[in-house]
Formats: structure tokens, C-alpha cells, sequence
């Protein structure tokens, strides 16, 4: 038994060597984020002028640009990634992502019915996009509902109601053509201008959504292993999946209302985070977290930076990027 | 009375399968349920274990009504392993079986890692899996596969161990291996076992009692001396049967025609 146990730990440290790196990379992410832009700031002023003895133009520029930006470049990928990891246990299926519940959908067209339709009301596109996302989740929850949820019919009806709500948002933008920039923005997702008020709004959600994932690990493993296996451990299948559906539905609605549809991450970085680290939740969670942080905050420093003074919205590079790199990781599976 | 169902009706989407089902298991046992395809056995072992708590009537763990017992308290009494079970392809031998103690395991309650340990390494013995701990179970052939999930049933140190069909999709060889697994637990550690097999002659073999069910309810119960008979084969799958004496000394039935 001795060989065996030491073939179990290897898996361990291999495990949480995989999340030093993603911490590493998320670290990595936030300084370059921080440091790059149109004025560079060496490492060592960024850490002084975080910790509260900065002075000058940089502290100025990293205070109220640099630093928001950042933070919630970060917070949108950890939600993004969790609230993609939490549903592709939930649905069994590995392409399962925030798209599915109906939350770019709904935080989409009640965003932009505010953009085109109410010119005046810009600064309401936040929190109404929220109460689109989570209306969207609770439609698609309610059409799936008979004698409980089960993952085709949230799929089947997620689709329905996307398609949906797209034709709204396409209606929308052909109707107001004239006005549709902003919305195009909206749709592709990007952070520019976000500042300590968008911090404000999605940390509480952040916090909040990552301590109750990671209570709810063990159980998200369990619910890999199938609804009847699962009951047969005695976990209440249909409650569980309620509760982490609603978890999912809420980060990743914060992060849409606050940054617009950057659908992408909460697929591709919880599948390659799973690929890497394996499928316990009890290690995917931090791991999805910690890359979808360092994705976001890498790309768009990359976004901002890489044709300057023109900035490319950080979903298109996302996108442009990560899709390639979803197929590299996917070949080299199948 | 170990466990029993009692006046136990099912229906699925207005068609009724099962009803007014009467039906006791008798503690320490092992008991076949058999029957013709559609009969309702899964069904029935599915509201007997609470997979399915949708039904009428009651299910009764020595006299407590199961829906009225927490669902993990159950559990750590009453193991069911159903059909076609998938695990993550990462998932190893020793993982898997460690999940069996998600029952004892609460956010409120700290688990007993020296009980959870020595239960998981029970299991794993008693299943000879030793060699096979840490591959993924994806990897294993059938027949471990199988023992690996009966493992992990194990690690739930059940009262009663509930199986569904537990040979589908095995060779001879792989589907006596796990039979004798389920004999040893029960004769050596007393589990009760109760199982839906196809195999009537595995019944024969395996089983000190026999539950046939047919047209929505129990069309017998007894000994398989006593009910697995070639009038009964007959009546209940229509199929005309001879018996041999196999060298055990058993009576094995070998179907030979269909009932005109």
C-alpha cells in the first residue's frame, strides 16, 4: 500500500503545484494590468502606492484608473469562471456556461431596451442588465420545471429563450441603427471606463459567490457522478441544483450587467481549468477562479494596450484568442 | 421486517407500474427480484431505495417510514447501486470509493477521517480492487468497473445493499466474480441483499429468496425451489423451460422454446 498511497499523493501536489501557477498567472496579470497603458509604472512604485506612500501623477493614474479597472477585470473572470464551472456540474455537460441559463440573453436586450430605447437612462444599465439576466434564469427555470429540473429541458428551454430574447435585441438594434455603438459595445463586452463604482457593485457578489461554491464542492462532486448515484448518497439532488443554479445565475449576472455579454470566459476557462486540474471541485473552483482572474486582467491589458491608442473591447480579443486555444486544449484531449 | 413496501402504488406520467405492491425482505437475506422486462423491478427497487420518493403508499425501513428519515441518514444504512453509472474520466478507483462517504459527511459535522479511512479500505479489499486503487475507473475493464461501484456502495457501510442488475454487459467469468462478491457480503458481514437480476439462473444460484414481479404487482415470493419452476417460467415470461441437475447439485432451468 505504501507505492499506492504515494501514487495518491502525487496527485495532490500535482494538483496544488496547478494552483500556485494559476495563482502566480493571476498575480502576474494584475501587475501587468496595473503597470501597462499609455504611462508604464515600474513594479516597485505600484507596490508602494498600494500599500498607501505613493504620490504624484502615477499614484493619481493607478488609484483612479488603473486599479478599478483592474479590479473588476478580475472579479468579472472569477465569476465568469465559477459561475461556468458550477453549471457544467449541474447540466453533465461540458459546454454548459452562463449562455445556457439565459443570463447574456436577458442581461443583453434589458441592457440595451435601456441604451437605445431610453437614451437618457445610461447609468440604469447596470442594474436593470441584472434584473434582465436573473429574469431571463428564472423564465428559463420556470419553462424547464416538471416534477423537477432536468439539465436538457434547462438547455432545451435555454435555448428557446435566448433565441428569443436575441430576436428582441436584433429588432432593437435595426429600429435604432443610428444609435447602435454604444449597444455593439454592449453586446462584445469590454471594460473601458470601469471604475470603483463598477467594483462596488460586483465585489458583494464576488465574495459571496465564491464562499458558498466552495461550500457547495463536495456536493457539486458528488452531482458529477449522476442524479441516481447522487440521491443513493443521500444528496437532495433537486435543492442542490436549485441553490447552485441560483449562485450561478447571480455571479454571472453581475459580471454581464457590469462589463456587457463576455460569454466566453465562463466556457472556455472552467473546460481548461478541468482539463488541467481535473474534475474535483474542491480544487476546479479555485483553479477556474484564479485563471479566469489572470485570462481577463492579461487580456485586456493586451486589449488596451496592443493598439494604442485605439482600444480593441477586451471580448473580441477574448474571443479571437481563446477560441483557438479552447481547440489547441481540446485536440490534445480527444 | 427489514424492509417492506407497503400498498406501494407507482405511476409515471398517468401509466400505473406498480400497484398496491405488498412486499417484505426479510433481514440478512438475499433476495432476487425477477421478472419480465416492463414488469416494474427497476421501479420498484428505485422506490424501495428513495431514488424515487414519488410514489403512494410507504416504504418502511424496520418500521420507519424512509421519507420521513433524513436523506443521508438512509443512506448510511441503505446502499443502492443502479444501472449505468458514469464517473468524470478523471475519477480514480479510490476517489470513487471515497465518495461513498458523502453520507456521513455534513458541513455542520467534521467527518471521522479513521472511520471514512478504514471504511474505504475495507471496501476496496472486500471487492479486490487493491491493485487498482489509484487508476481511473474509465480505465477498468467491466467487470472492475463494476466491483469498483460496488466498492463505493460498500464504503456507505450499509445495512442493506440494493443492485440492479449488477451482470449487465459482464462475460460469464466477470458476472460470477461479482456474484460471489455479493454472496460473501452477505454471509460474511450479513448485509442484506436485495437485487434485480435477468439471469434466472443466477437466481437459482444466489438467492435465498425470489420476488417474481408481473402485471404491476408481486406475482410470487418463496424459495427459489419453490417459485423458480418450470410452470412458473411459463406463466410469467411465456417461455417453456427444461431442468438440469448442474454438478452443484443445483436445478438449472435452460429455456428451450417459446410458449405457443
Amino acid at each position: 500500500m505504501e507505492v499506492k498511497e504515494e501514487a495518491s499523493n502525487a496527485v495532490l501536489v500535482r494538483r496544488i503545484f496547478v494552483l500556485i501557477i494559476f495563482a502566480v498567472l493571476a498575480v502576474g496579470g494584475f501587475m501587468l494590468s496595473v503597470g501597462m497603458g499609455s504611462v508604464s509604472i515600474p513594479l516597485d512604485e505600484i507596490i508602494t502606492v498600494i500599500f498607501g506612500t505613493g504620490t504624484g501623477t502615477h499614484e493619481q493614474i493607478l488609484w483612479n484608473i488603473r486599479l478599478p479597472r483592474t479590479i473588476v477585470a478580475a472579479f468579472v473572470g472569477i465569476n465568469l469562471a465559477l459561475s461556468g464551472a458550477v453549471l457544467q456540474a449541474i447540466m453533465k455537460n461540458p459546454l454548459a456556461d452562463p449562455h445556457i441559463i439565459g443570463i447574456s440573453s436577458g442581461a443583453g436586450l434589458a441592457g440595451i431596451i435601456v441604451m437605445l430605447v431610453f437614451p437618457g437612462y445610461e447609468y440604469l444599465v447596470t442594474p436593470v442588465a441584472f434584473l434582465g439576466a436573473m429574469a431571463a434564469a428564472v423564465v428559463i427555470y420556470i419553462l424547464a420545471w416538471k416534477n423537477g429540473i432536468r439539465p436538457v429541458r434547462i438547455i432545451l428551454a435555454g435555448v428557446a429563450v435566448s433565441a428569443f430574447l436575441g430576436a428582441g435585441i436584433s429588432a432593437l438594434m435595426i429600429f435604432h441603427s443610428d444609435k447602435v455603438h454604444g449597444a455593439l459595445m454592449w453586446m462584445v463586452g469590454g471594460l473601458a471606463a470601469r471604475s470603483w463604482p463598477h467594483v462596488d457593485i460586483i465585489y458583494p457578489y464576488a465574495v459571496a459567490g465564491i464562499i458558498l461554491v466552495m461550500l457547495g464542492a463536495r456536493h457539486l462532486n458528488i452531482l458529477q457522478l449522476g442524479d441516481e448515484i447522487a440521491k443513493g448518497l443521500g444528496l437532495n439532488v433537486e435543492l442542490t441544483r436549485i441553490v447552485m443554479t441560483a449562485i450561478a445565475a447571480m455571479l454571472a449576472a453581475s459580471a454581464v450587467s457590469v462589463v456587457g455579454l463576455l460569454g466566453f470566459v465562463g466556457l472556455i476557462v472552467p473546460h481548461a481549468a478541468r482539463l488541467i486540474i481535473g474534475s474535483d471541485y474542491r480544487f476546479l473552483l479555485p483553479g477556474a477562479a484564479l485563471l479566469g482572474a489572470a485570462v481577463v486582467m492579461f487580456s485586456d491589458t493586451f486589449a488596451r494596450t496592443a493598439f494604442a491608442p485605439t482600444e480593441l473591447p477586451v471580448g473580441i480579443l477574448m474571443a479571437g484568442l481563446g477560441a483557438p486555444f479552447f481547440l489547441f486544449l481540446l485536440r490534445r484531449e480527444l | 421486517m427489514a424492509l417492506e413496501a407497503k400498498n406501494l402504488t407507482v405511476a409515471f406520467e398517468g401509466n400505473t407500474i406498480l400497484k398496491n405492491v405488498n412486499v417484505s425482505f426479510s433481514p440478512g437475506k438475499r433476495t432476487a427480484i425477477i421478472g419480465p422486462n416492463g414488469a416494474g423491478k427497476s421501479t420498484l427497487l428505485k422506490a424501495l431505495s428513495s431514488l424515487n420518493r414519488k410514489y403512494e403508499g410507504q416504504v418502511l425501513l424496520d418500521g420507519e417510514d424512509v421519507r420521513e428519515m433524513g436523506r443521508k441518514k438512509l443512506s448510511q444504512r441503505l446502499a443502492i447501486l443502479p444501472q449505468g453509472a458514469q464517473a468524470p474520466a478523471d475519477v480514480t478507483v479510490k476517489q470513487l470509493v471515497d465518495f461513498g462517504r458523502f453520507p456521513y459527511r455534513s458541513w455542520l459535522r467534521a467527518s471521522d477521517p479513521k472511520a471514512d479511512r478504514e471504511a474505504v479500505e475495507w471496501a476496496i479489499e472486500r471487492t479486490q480492487l487493491n491493485a487498482f486503487v489509484d487508476r481511473p475507473v474509465i480505465r477498468l475493464s467491466g467487470g472492475e468497473r463494476q466491483r469498483a461501484w460496488i466498492a463505493m456502495a460498500l464504503a456507505q457501510k450499509p445495512e442493506i445493499l440494493l443492485l440492479d442488475e449488477p451482470t449487465t454487459y459482464l462475460d460469464i467469468g466477470h458476472q460470477l466474480e461479482v456474484m460471489n462478491i455479493v454472496e460473501d457480503l452477505n454471509r460474511e458481514y450479513g448485509i442484506t441483499i436485495i437485487m434485480v437480476l435477468h439471469d434466472i439462473n443466477h437466481a437459482l444460484q444466489y438467492a435465498d429468496e425470489i420476488v417474481v414481479i408481473k402485471d404491476h404487482g408481486v406475482f410470487a415470493q418463496g424459495t427459489p425451489k419453490e417459485i423458480l419452476t418450470v410452470d412458473m417460467l411459463g406463466n410469467v415470461f411465456g417461455v417453456r423451460a427444461d431442468v438440469f441437475v448442474n454438478s452443484k447439485g443445483i436445478s438449472v432451468l435452460s429455456p428451450v422454446s417459446l410458449v405457443k
